[in-house]
C-alpha cells in the first residue's frame, strides 16, 4: 500500500497523503496511507468502526494536537507544503481546511454571532459587509430563509438538521479551501440528511470536500472518490462508481455488499 | 415467610428510618431558624442601619459592622476570585494532562477543607505579626484566602463539563486557544462559575475566625484599612458572649441578617444554575 493511486492523472490533486502512520500512545491506528484528495472533488472515507477514517480525517487538520500522546508520521501535502511539519501555523492551517462534526455544535451565542465569530478572527469588516458575509454563508448553507427573522436568537434553539446546517455555514464562512466531515448526518432525520448531502454536492464546486460516512449509500451518493480502510489499511481508493460496482479487491467487495462491517 | 413478605418488611423499615432520619434533621434546622428569627426580628429598626454599635447599655445599631463586613468581603472576593478563575483555568484548560495539575487539585482539597480559623493564623503570622496591628486589609485577606479554593474548584468543574466537541468545532474555525476559551469555554461554563463565585461569598460572609486574628473590631465607624475594622459575625461573638441583654439582642439580629444575606445568595446561585441548565 505505500504506491500512491493514481487513478485521474488529469485532475489537479488539493491534499495528498504520503506513507501516513498514525499512533495513539504505543497502538498504531493508520498504517501506511497513501491517497490523494483531488480539488474541488468529493472523496468518503468508508469501513467499518475503527478502521482509521475519521482517525485520517482528524489528521487533515491536525486535530489531533489537542490530546497528547497521539502523533503522525509521514506527510499530508496541502498544496505542496507538508502540515505535519511542527513549525506549521496551526490556525492558519485550520482556517484553510474546514471542519464539521458529527454532532451539530453551535456555540452558546446568537445565530448571526456563530457565523460573524469566525470572521472576525481574520478580517476587520464594517458592520454592512459583514452583515453580507453572514448571510452569503447562510445562504450557501440552505439556511437562511429559516432564520432571517431570527438571527439573533440562539443558535441552540435550531432544530438538529439546522443546526447542522448553522455549523456548514459557519465553516464555509471564513472561506477555507478544504472542508472535511466527520459523519455530518449520523445524528440527523432522512430530510435533513438529504439537505446536506444537496448542500455537499453543490459545495464541491468550490471546495475540496472529505467525508467519513457509515452509510454506504451516502457514500455512493455524495462523493466522486472513495476509499475503503479497514483496520488501519487504505484496502482500495478509485472512482466511487468503480470501487461500488467494480471492486478490486474481496475486502472491498465485502464490505459494500454488507457481508461483514 | 414468602420472600415478599420479607422485602415489604424490609422496604417498611428502610422507608421509616429514612423518614425518621429526615425529620429528625430537618426539626433541629426548624427550630434554629425559628429561634433564629423570633430572636432577631425582635431587634429590628431603623436603627440597626443607621448607628454605630453601642457600648454596654446604650442604644445602636450595627451600620459599622454591616459596612465592615460589605467591604472585606468585597475586597476578599475581588482579590481571591480572579486568582482562583486563573488555576481553575490552568487545570482545566492548559494543564489538563500534565502532573502539575493533580497536586495542584489535591492541594486545593486540602485548602477547601481546612478549618477557617488556621487561615486566619495564616494570615495573622504573615500579615499582622509583621506590621505589628490588626487592620482591614488582613481581614480582607484572609476572606480572600478562603475564596480562592471555592473558585478554582467551580472553574476547574465547570469548564471540564464544556463538552469536547464544542472545543474542537472552536478549534477547527482555526481559534487559537486563548480565543477558545475566553469566547466560547467560559460563555458555555459562565453560569457555573458565577455559581461557584456567589457560593464563595455565601461562604466568607459568614466567617467568624479568620477575622477574630485579622481584623479584629471596631466600635467605631472606620473606613480605615489600616486600622481595626468591624465586622457582622466578630460583632455577633463578642455581643451574644456579653452578660448585657441589649447587646445580646444586637447578636441575634446580626445573624439573621448574615443568614438572610446568606439564604439570597443561595437562592440567586441555585437560579443561575439552573438557569443554566435549560439552556
Amino acid at each position: 500500500m505505500t504506491a500512491m493511486p493514481v487513478v485521474e492523472a488529469t485532475i489537479p490533486t488539493k491534499v495528498s497523503v504520503r506513507d501516513l502512520d498514525f499512533y495513539y500512545g504505543s497502538s498504531k491506528a493508520l498504517k501506511s496511507i497513501s491517497l490523494p484528495l483531488y480539488t474541488h472533488k468529493v472523496t468518503a472515507f468508508i469501513g467499518p468502526s475503527g478502521c482509521g477514517k475519521s482517525t485520517l480525517l482528524r489528521i487533515l487538520n491536525r486535530m489531533y494536537d489537542l490530546y497528547p500522546k497521539q502523533r503522525a508520521e509521514g506527510e499530508v501535502l496541502l498544496d505542496g507544503e507538508n502540515i505535519l511539519d511542527p513549525h506549521i501555523d496551526l490556525n492558519l492551517l485550520r482556517s484553510r481546511v474546514g471542519m464539521v462534526f458529527q454532532k451539530p455544535t453551535p456555540f452558546p451565542m446568537s445565530i448571526y454571532d456563530n457565523i460573524a465569530f469566525g470572521i472576525r478572527l481574520y478580517e476587520k469588516l464594517s458592520r454592512s459587509e459583514l452583515d453580507g458575509r453572514v448571510e452569503a454563508a447562510l445562504r450557501g448553507a440552505a439556511l437562511w430563509d429559516e432564520v432571517r427573522d431570527k438571527l439573533n436568537s440562539s443558535g441552540l434553539g435550531l432544530s438538529g438538521g439546522q443546526q447542522q446546517r448553522l455549523c456548514i455555514a459557519r465553516t464555509v464562512a471564513i472561506q477555507p479551501e478544504v472542508i472535511l466531515f466527520d459523519e455530518p448526518c449520523s445524528a440527523l432525520d432522512p430530510i435533513s440528511t438529504a439537505k446536506i448531502e444537496e448542500l455537499i454536492d453543490e459545495m464541491s464546486e468550490r471546495y475540496t470536500i472529505a467525508i467519513v460516512t457509515h452509510n454506504m449509500q451516502q457514500a455512493a451518493r455524495v462523493s466522486d472518490f472513495t476509499a475503503f480502510m479497514y483496520l488501519g489499511d487504505l484496502v482500495e481508493f478509485g472512482e466511487t462508481n468503480n470501487l461500488f460496482t467494480a471492486p478490486q479487491n474481496k475486502k472491498t467487495q465485502d464490505y459494500i455488499t454488507g457481508r461483514f462491517g | 415467610m414468602s420472600l415478599y413478605t420479607s422485602r415489604r418488611r424490609t422496604n417498611v423499615i428502610a422507608t421509616t428510618l429514612c423518614w425518621t432520619g429526615t425529620v429528625f434533621g430537618l426539626a433541629w434546622l426548624v427550630l434554629i431558624l425559628g429561634a433564629l428569627i423570633y430572636e432577631g426580628a425582635r431587634g429590628l429598626s431603623p436603627a440597626v442601619f443607621t448607628e454605630m454599635t453601642p457600648p454596654p447599655g446604650a442604644t445602636g445599631g450595627l451600620l459599622n459592622a454591616i459596612a465592615g463586613s460589605l467591604v472585606m468581603t468585597t475586597i476578599g472576593v475581588l482579590l481571591g476570585t480572579p486568582l482562583g478563575m486563573l488555576a481553575g483555568t490552568y487545570m482545566a484548560e492548559y494543564g489538563r494532562y500534565s502532573k502539575l495539575s493533580t497536586v495542584v487539585r489535591f492541594i486545593n482539597d486540602i485548602l477547601l477543607s481546612a478549618p477557617s480559623i488556621v487561615v486566619g493564623l495564616f494570615v495573622y503570622t504573615v500579615v499582622v505579626a509583621q506590621v505589628g496591628h490588626f487592620s482591614g486589609i488582613a481581614g480582607a485577606l484572609a476572606l480572600g484566602v478562603l475564596v480562592v479554593p471555592v473558585v478554582v474548584r467551580t472553574t476547574e468543574d465547570m469548564l471540564l463539563l464544556v463538552p469536547l466537541p464544542l472545543r474542537e468545532a472552536a478549534t477547527a474555525l482555526g481559534l487559537p486557544r486563548s480565543h477558545m476559551l475566553m469566547r466560547v469555554a467560559y460563555r458555555a461554563a459562565k453560569s457555573g462559575i458565577v455559581t461557584g463565585v456567589l457560593l464563595a461569598i455565601a461562604r466568607v460572609s459568614g466567617e467568624t475566625a479568620p477575622l477574630l486574628f485579622t481584623s479584629l473590631n471596631n466600635q467605631f465607624w472606620s473606613t480605615d484599612l489600616n486600622a481595626p475594622v468591624s465586622s457582622l459575625p466578630v460583632v455577633i461573638f463578642q455581643f451574644a458572649l456579653s452578660p448585657y441583654k441589649d447587646w445580646q439582642q444586637l447578636a441575634w439580629t446580626g445573624a439573621l441578617l448574615v443568614t438572610i444575606a446568606v439564604l439570597l445568595l443561595s437562592i440567586t446561585a441555585r437560579a443561575l444554575s439552573s438557569q443554566g441548565k435549560n439552556k
